[in-house]
């Protein structure tokens, strides 16, 4: 938040607020950009079954041109003998480990360049070093990574080769003038990151500071069109377009692009790097506090880590807004899938997933608990902090109460039934709705305690802020137990769907409003009691670390939810997965190798901060002295 | 080098956490391995064999939506708010204003429906801002439900055999459907005996059945005779006229009747997903005996 007030106060949300503007435009224009030859035609949402039948099946439709019909081959029909093996290693769970590998890693090297643009430019406005430093030493880290990153992709590649040869012929078939996009804006981002790195310092006054700004910028728009291309595959696995109902591609990539899920699925990825990414640079920051001596560095470390896990923040709280988006949309494509999404085959997944996102709010709002310790402030809000911690505890157990139990014959008898009679009914959408959007609100009011905790307002309508504040939250709580209990449980199925929007409406209202309140509440604020950074407990560093963790595994986890969905099909319905490992595997099997993945992606990331060290001191040293 | 090894630690101890939870406390529900398509013998079939086909196919893959429940889409075989069941009202469909399709009769309108499912869209069920132009509803006849032709007669005939009018479809002739050329993973071996198929799908977790002593869903030791019984009941809402047919509804669909004194809701309903057709026609004759 105060990164925000920077922004606000030094004019910067001017130039700030256009530059954001062009980026997003840029984001969501593609969609609607049309270029002759690259986009033969305009964009239309049907799916490719129906696209098939309306060409094929009705008499009067308009016929494909014949020589179309001869340069694209329909999907391949495999057997399981067309998969290659290999004695010692798994093909799939290859795939699997190395894609998620690379997928981490990725998101990890793109979310940086976003919020280190962001901190450098609020260090220009400032002019305050210690936004300039901090973003160096993220990027710093970055680009270690980056390298990591480049390699787990190769080996990703060379994995699918191998092991899926016929998928990975099929996919380049359709793809192949994205794929050969992509290697060259690999070279783009490579060239724009080692600028932006190796040039901090040469170009670190004057017009070579806005030189070097733009290249941050450049670096960005890159490698979230890179983002957009790889979701853009990923997504067509799930409701490919621009195919016959056989898989035969129609010519026209810019439909396999722009399928269905393509925007939702750049939103949720946009928007989840970003938290993920914050999470790693809190548990690098979190790694430093605690091998520093110093004070000096202690205090700096803190700070680094508080300004993560506030990007970390951000980028949670909305998080939820865009998956809902996302199973909206796949439910609109194929309520087959949405089904087994939320109510089959995977169900017992979003249990584990529940149990993750409880971690990452009571973690984050645990460290920002600890961090009232850093100003004598405090004081006044700390009596809250346990009311805050039942809510969220309470919200938690709703949120992962399981609806149909899997019992015992004993237990089922004593039980009545599989379902438990009142716990029963928190095991549906509307318990789970309600819980999740006031978890929001109290891990909101948190951080809005935490912000003020070394503050005084000085307006003279302080005390009517305060309590038009208080009426906010209030009425958002109350809005959505109503929207969840009523309009859950009372009426029908339509209803219940649509007030989830009402429950995501008071959140969003929540969030924006008291913001905007506080903002203008604190402007000129005076100090209640010095802020001492560096003085946190390090079990609060530890915090830090299980929200890196936990979020690593949260999108190990999606991740395969995602792909999973797919069930026998490498391409949803026109595609089929033959290989003997088309099964959709057990959640126990699935945490197996979720956690192998994470265990390999916490050793790769913590042996980075280790080497980041060996610059870090002599650094450091040559700042203070 | 201290807090590297601690920092380690302490993050294996966190994925363990994880780990442990989904693999222990979290019920290891296994999926049912990807289907594999069965082969027809058509030409052995009975028209009362073809309209149980139907029956298993809309209960297998239609019911997902078209079910009382969710009000995600029309209902086919019961009667309701929109209007008699799909057998009876396909005909009124072909003469509504806003049709567009081809069909001049009951049986084209509910084949092209499976085919192009945005000939007609029953009010209130459309995609949400096309105004009831555009139907939620995926082809069947191709993509990841692919039924067959066959199949889809099956269907109609079961259609129209449930709203109680002539059934138009013939059994189609000819060569037996191929069976898919799709290799797939191995599916799970059919059960070869009643023991087998008890032991493969838990019925004896529940029930009294084939050496099970399952204490807490009904005793079907002698569910030949019961069934008669119950079909009798006041309080029967099913369809069925025989043993046979009584255990057929009870697997697929058990709540169509709920045996006194058992609570609602404890059969899953799932199972006509998941038995194969041979071991469904072994166990059914089995328990159609146990008398």
């Amino acid at each position: 938040m105060k990164l925000f007030s920077v922004v606000i106060s030094k004019g910067l949300f001017k130039r700030g607020f256009i530059a954001a503007l062009f980026f997003f435009a840029f984001l969501f224009a593609l969609p609607l950009l049309k270029p002759a030859k690259f986009f033969l035609i305009g964009t239309n949402t049907a799916h490719a079954s129906e696209q098939a039948v309306t060409t094929e099946k009705l008499p009067d439709a308009e016929a494909k041109p014949e020589a179309k019909k001869e340069e694209y081959q329909p999907a391949p029909k495999l057997k399981a003998s067309d998969y290659p093996q290999n004695k010692y290693i798994n093909g799939r769970v290859m795939a699997w480990l190395t894609a998620q590998l690379h997928l981490w890693f990725a998101a990890f090297v793109l979310a940086v360049p976003i919020f280190v643009f962001i901190i450098e430019a609020i260090g220009m406005a400032t002019k305050d070093e210690r936004y300039d430093k901090m973003a160096y030493e993220f990027i710093k880290v970055s680009l270690t990574a980056y390298s990591v990153t480049a390699v787990l992709g190769g080996l990703l590649l060379f994995t699918l080769v191998i092991f899926y040869p016929d998928f990975i012929k099929y996919m380049s078939g359709v793809f192949s003038s994205t794929m050969l996009a992509y290697a060259f804006l690999f070279f783009a981002e490579s060239l724009c990151l080692y600028i932006y790195y190796y040039g901090w310092h040469a170009m670190d006054t004057g017009f070579g500071k806005w030189m070097h700004l733009t290249v941050g910028w450049m670096l960005n728009v890159v490698g979230t069109t890179m983002m957009l291309l790889t979701s853009a595959w990923a997504s067509f696995m799930m409701a490919p377009h621009g195919v016959s109902a056989t898989g035969a591609f129609e010519g026209n990539v810019w439909l396999a692009i722009h399928n269905h899920l393509w925007n939702p699925l750049n939103l949720h990825r946009f928007v989840a790097n970003i938290a993920f990414g914050g999470g790693v640079v809190g548990a690098y920051a979190a790694y430093k506090f605690l091998s520093v001596q110093t004070k000096e560095e202690k205090a700096h470390y803190d700070w680094m880590g508080y300004t993560a896990n506030f990007i970390a923040i951000a980028g949670l709280l909305p998080l939820p807004f865009a998956g809902y988006w996302l199973v909206a949309e796949i439910y609109a494509t194929s309520q087959q899938m949405g089904i087994t999404l939320m109510g089959g085959s995977f169900a017992w997944w979003f249990i584990m997933q529940a149990i993750l996102i409880g971690g990452l709010f009571l973690s984050a709002n645990y460290y920002l608990w600890c961090g009232m310790e850093r100003t004598k402030g405090a004081e006044r809000y700390i009596k809250y902090t346990k009311y805050i911690a039942f809510v969220i505890v309470m919200c938690f157990l709703v949120w992962f109460t399981p609806h149909t139990l899997v019992l015992k014959p004993g237990e089922l008898k004593a039980l009545g039934g599989p379902y438990h009679k009142y716990l029963g009914p928190l095991g549906i959408m509307p318990a789970k709705n309600t819980a999740v959007n006031i978890m929001l609100i109290f891990t909101f009011l948190s951080f809005t305690l935490y912000k003020r905790c070394s503050k005084i307002a000085t307006v003279s309508w302080a005390p009517l802020g305060n309590a038009i504040q208080a009426a906010i939250f209030t009425a958002a709580v109350i809005n959505v137990v109503i929207c969840g209990v009523y309009f859950g449980y009372f009426t029908n199925t339509v209803y219940k769907v649509a007030s989830s929007v009402l429950q995501v409406g008071s959140t969003l209202t929540v969030l924006i409003s008291v913001t905007i309140i506080d903002i203008f509440m604190f402007k000129g604020a005076k100090e209640a009691a010095p802020l001492e950074w560096g003085k946190m407990p390090d079990r609060s560093q530890y915090a830090l670390f299980v929200l890196a963790v936990t979020f690593t595994w949260l999108m190990g986890l999606m991740g395969f939810i995602r792909s999973g969905i797919r069930q026998h099909w490498h391409v949803n319905g026109v595609f089929r997965d033959a290989s003997p490992d088309a099964f959709t595997p057990t959640i126990g099997y699935g945490a197996r190798v979720i956690s192998t993945g994470v265990i390999i992606f916490m050793a790769i990331i913590i042996f980075i901060f280790w080497l980041a060290q060996f610059g870090a001191k002599k650094s450091f040293k040559a700042a203070n002295h | 080098m201290r807090t590297f090894l601690k920092i380690v630690i302490f993050s294996l101890a966190v994925t363990g956490v994880y780990a442990f939870f989904a693999n222990i406390v979290i019920p290891q529900v296994r999926p049912a391995p990807p289907p594999v398509e069965e082969a027809l013998d058509l030409g052995s079939m009975t028209m009362e064999q073809f309209v149980g086909l139907g029956e298993k196919v809309f209960n297998d893959i239609c019911t997902l939506c078209h079910n009382p429940v969710g009000g995600r889409a029309p209902l086919m075989i019961q009667a309701g708010k929109d209007g008699p069941p799909i057998g009876a009202r396909a005909e009124e469909r072909v003469k509504d204003p806003t049709y567009k399709g081809k069909a001049k009769n009951g049986e084209e309108y509910i084949r092209e429906s499976e085919n192009f499912p945005s000939a007609f869209v029953v009010p209130g069920y459309g995609v949400k801002g096309t105004n009831d132009t555009v139907s939620p509803m995926p082809v069947t006849t191709s993509g990841a439900i692919g039924l067959t032709d066959a199949k889809v007669d099956a269907v109609i005939a079961y259609f129209q055999t449930n709203a109680g009018v002539p059934v138009t479809v013939k059994i189609p002739t000819g060569a037996p459907a191929p069976a898919s050329t799709e290799a797939a993973a191995p599916p799970a071996a059919p059960a070869k005996t009643p023991e087998e198929f008890v032991a493969k799908y838990g019925c004896g977790v529940c029930h009294k059945v084939a050496g099970q002593q399952g204490p807490i869903c009904p005793d079907l030791m002698h569910i030949g005779t019961v069934a008669m019984t119950r079909i009798k009941d006041k309080d029967y809402k099913g369809k069925a006229k025989d043993a046979a047919g009584y255990i057929t509804e009870s697997i697929l669909n058990p709540s169509a009747f709920v045996a006194p004194g058992f609570p609602p809701g404890v059969m899953p309903p799932d199972f006509g997903a998941k038995i194969l057709a041979q071991e469904f026609n072994m166990m059914v004759n089995f328990l159609s005996n146990s008398k």
